[in-house]
């Protein structure tokens, strides 16, 4: 649909597994619901691709989704908000979304650590590279190597894999035991055991090594092969693509504007799922990396309750309480060693959108004053890479945020908001 | 007495900063104090403009005089303070703002400054992008854009150079009439004399200051190379700096060596939060829209917003302060800071040594209120 | 409205969405995104940084804006985001 003004009761921006949980509880309560995501397709990161792709999972609350009746706002990227209005634009064209009650859901993005060569074309986020190989980028035949950390590498590994892949390493950061220590975790997790067989099984026949992680990529134009090492030897892998990320980083800018509470750098929320900010709520992975499953069991208690219906959030208390104790369990398996924080040279590049180095940015003492005196963190993706990168390297905090949250034709700003 | 600085500099913004290079090098032992880091405040939120203004003789003596110091200095401003001698073209939308526009290069040409008057044609070909069915403009050469927090550490590394002494991280809560700084750490510091240089920070050092905070928005485009070539003003912007107390906006835009596009402009008195407002965001974009009409397409990515500092006449108090000789002011540029933070260092450190000041520093001086000699709006 | 049924039904016949890359056509699955045509038309250097380094789609989810390109006119449009439809013009930095 075209319209650029909207009313709701309850508005969700992401349509991932938190926000479409959410989309589904609160609308299965009678309340009228909008969902606004900047996808073409609702499923956010995790769920990208054609429906023969996913899984039942997936399938099953996609589906649900679009039985509930929800207004399904697509393509839709949130610019600003003021009040009880979101201001969007879609196909460079404004849209002003009115609410009673907000769920943010923004999700994470994968967390970039800078390393000689990360900026040549074929070096690629693993789950970014995977959703982009469920919308269609040839894959086939080419020899990836996966490196970095989290669980996002398995995943990607297999789903590259079945699209034809070949994968020459997986190359997890993380020490054996910390990984080994998640697994004795799983046992505490009945479902998750179940994935991780399967997920065993599978990656037969795929080189795997922990300890092990990238120190250069090579390459004229385009990646050629990657130096990787495990703190003793050093070797090479010839490869055409290297898939290399350091697990998520919750996507805050939102929350951060609309000035919700953070504790430990995620949106501090109570047990109803609700923000410091009256009527807004919060759930997934802004809340804590916890994977689909935390995401869906938060946004359902954060649909229902924004819905008004106290006792069907509460019968998922227990289950979420759960769910939290395999979110702390991957943040310990997947702690970052110091190694790879300290790869990048003087030469390196840091900010990619105005080609910062990082010998010119580490001087500085915090961020604000770096990016003033360097343009780090100007460029088009105002920090996002950058600035995550600095916040886990430096311990910088990054600045406010100021709109528009993601960069907006000037035509869209252009719609007033009401206050 | 003795005491360890012949002046004490707070706050390291432009002014203050370019300030402590001219006491320095006037051979006056220097301190500057900043809360954060240098060039942190306004000048970070400002459109780095450096333009000769006429509101009045005074405004036209010190801006002249300022922008002449710029030119000089030109040659030695490293590349990333990124001087742009792109010139001012200052647009008239209809014939009472040509009518303004003939008075106002009759006024720099009577005083020796290059101003071309422009026909709707020339305006066009100038700048392609403006829309049709102007009326005209002039171009003002000689004014200049600079990168602001990177000329703020260049005036503060000549200033280093030459013997200052900075201090960042330092906040300063009370200055007394002895020339004493008070810091929130509760030590204290002596100078021979104290020069706040807090713009709109100041009164909060100083209460009862006629300083007042006039906030701007602005926001930065992606790279658009070539969209304009050089700073653009429209002439009714005079109206909008004219206006007391009303929310105004009035077009302006800048091109950055980088090719993004800076635009403003906004004005609103005594608004403490530095939010971004919507409203004023809608306003000031679409004033911009109706000069620029290919503007709507280029792609926004991030609005911030600035707190100038205003004085009741709109010009900046340089010079001892009405509580004390040894306690001075640098301060009060509102819009103007950027261009003027060479003449009022020139300035301060001729009346701070003793010499007869370039041009007449009678207009800016602090006491002029209690005399009642301003101009009050 | 009646020329997006047209499109739509057109992609039910052929099965595939025709775009065209640097002037090029292009035959792409529907569901691609727009770096999907890109890759496929052979292309690895989406744009070039501004100290002029080669660049092509890095985080795959709209966040790094390294893969945008000109689509239908509008410059910086993001390649990994946007889904291909008929007829779409595809533009890189050459």
């Amino acid at each position: 649909m075209n319209e650029s003004l909207f009313q709701f009761e309850i508005v969700i921006v992401g349509a991932g597994p938190a926000g479409l949980a959410a989309a589904c509880a609160a609308a299965e309560c009678g309340r009228r619901v909008a969902v606004i995501d900047s996808t073409p397709r609702p499923g956010g990161q995790i769920w990208r691709g054609q429906p023969r792709h996913s899984s039942s999972e997936a399938r099953f609350w996609i589906e649900r989704f679009h039985r509930s009746g929800v207004t399904w706002l697509e393509e839709t990227s949130v610019v600003a908000a003021s009040g009880n209005w979101l201001l969007a634009e879609h196909r460079n064209r404004p849209r002003k979304i009115g609410w009673e009650k907000l769920i943010l859901a923004t999700g994470a993005r994968e967390l970039f650590l800078p390393f000689p060569g990360w900026t040549l074309p074929g070096v690629f986020g693993p789950g970014g590279l995977l959703g982009m190989v469920k919308n269609g980028w040839p894959i086939a035949g080419k020899k990836v190597v996966v490196a970095g950390t989290g669980p996002l590498l398995l995943a990607a590994a297999l789903g590259l894999k079945q699209h034809g892949a070949k994968i020459m390493l997986l190359a997890e950061q993380a020490a054996a035991a910390q990984v080994r220590g998640l697994a004795l975790n799983l046992l505490c997790y009945p479902r998750k055991l179940i994935q991780g067989a399967v997920i065993k099984a599978q990656l037969a026949g795929i080189p795997q090594r922990c300890a092990a992680w990238p120190v250069r990529a090579f390459g004229h134009d385009h990646v050629e092969s990657v130096e990787l090492t495990d703190g003793r030897e050093r070797w090479m892998e010839a490869c055409d693509v290297l898939a290399c990320g350091y697990h998520l980083t919750p996507n805050l800018e939102l929350p951060r504007l609309m000035r919700c509470a953070m504790a430990e750098g995620f949106v501090k929320v109570d047990d109803w799922q609700s923000t410091s900010v009256a009527t807004v709520y919060c759930a997934g992975e802004l809340t804590g990396i916890g994977g689909a499953d935390a995401a869906l069991i938060e946004g359902q208690i954060a649909g229902y309750a924004a819905a008004g219906e106290p006792d069907s959030a509460r019968a998922l208390f227990s289950r979420r309480a759960s769910a939290h104790g395999f979110r702390r369990a991957l943040a310990r398996a997947f702690a970052l060693r110091p190694e790879v924080k300290a790869l990048a040279t003087d030469e390196t590049l840091l900010c990619r959108c105005e080609d910062v180095t990082w010998g010119r940015v580490k001087s500085f003492g915090n961020w604000r004053e770096a990016k003033l005196l360097t343009r780090c963190g100007m460029g088009t993706c105002q920090g996002r890479i950058c600035g995550s990168a600095a916040k886990v390297i430096l311990g910088w905090e990054n600045e406010s945020v100021n709109p528009p949250v993601f960069p907006a034709r000037i035509n869209s700003l252009l719609e007033p908001l009401k206050m | 007495m003795s005491h360890p600085y012949d002046v004490i500099i707070i706050g390291a913004g432009i002014v203050g900063a370019a300030c402590a290079m001219e006491c320095a090098r006037s051979g006056l032992r220097t301190l500057v104090l900043d809360r954060s880091f240098p060039g942190g405040g306004t000048t970070a939120a400002g459109m780095g403009h450096i333009v000769v203004m006429d509101d009045s003789p005074a405004q036209f003596a010190l801006t002249n005089y300022s922008r002449n110091l710029w030119i000089e200095l030109r040659l030695a401003l490293p590349r990333d303070v990124e001087y742009d001698a792109c010139g001012t073209l200052w647009l008239a939308a209809n014939e009472e703002e040509m009518a303004e526009a003939r008075r106002k290069q009759k006024y720099y040409e009577e005083r020796g400054l290059r101003v071309e008057l422009l026909d709707a044609t020339e305006v066009a070909r100038l700048e392609p992008n403006l829309r049709a069915g102007l009326a005209g403009g002039i171009l003002v050469t000689g004014d200049a854009v600079v990168y602001p927090p990177r000329a703020t550490h260049f005036f503060l590394e000549q200033a280093r150079l030459l013997g200052a002494t900075i201090r960042t991280g330092v906040i300063v809560k009370t200055v007394l009439p002895d020339g004493t700084a008070q810091l929130a750490d509760g030590t204290r510091i002596t100078g021979g004399r104290l020069v706040n240089a807090a713009g709109s920070w100041s009164p909060e050092l100083m209460p009862g200051l006629p300083v007042r905070k006039r906030k701007g928005h602005l926001v930065i485009t992606n790279r658009a190379p070539g969209f304009v070539r050089r700073q653009i003003v429209e002439l009714g912007y005079l109206k909008s700096a004219h206006s007391s107390d009303a929310s105004s906006v009035a077009f302006n835009i800048q091109p950055r060596v980088t090719g993004q596009m800076l635009i403003g402009s906004s004005r609103q008195f005594d608004v403490e939060d530095g939010a971004v407002d919507h409203v004023i965001l809608d306003r000031m974009l679409r004033r911009a829209t109706e000069y620029l009409p290919g503007l709507t397409s280029l792609l926004a990515i991030r609005s911030w917003t600035g707190q100038r500092a205003a004085t009741p006449d709109k010009l900046p108090l340089i010079g001892p302060s009405l509580a004390s000789d040894r306690v001075w002011l640098a301060t009060g540029h509102e819009g103007l800071g950027i261009t003027t933070s060479l003449g009022t260092a020139r300035l301060l450190a001729d009346l701070l040594s003793g010499r007869e000041p370039e041009i007449s520093a009678t207009p800016f001086l602090p006491d002029r209120f209690a005399r009642g000699a301003g101009n009050h709006e | 409205m009646n020329d997006r049924i047209q499109e739509k039904e057109k992609t039910i016949l052929t099965g595939s969405i025709q775009v065209v890359v640097n002037g090029r056509p292009v035959a792409v699955p529907p569901g691609s995104v727009v770096a999907a045509a890109i890759a496929l038309a052979g292309i690895t250097q989406f744009r070039r940084s501004v100290s002029g380094l080669p660049r092509g789609p890095f985080c795959g989810m709209g966040v790094c804006m390294e893969c945008c390109v000109t689509i239908d006119g509008q410059a910086n449009s993001r390649s990994c985001l946007t889904l291909c439809a008929n007829r779409m013009d595809i533009r890189t930095d050459e």
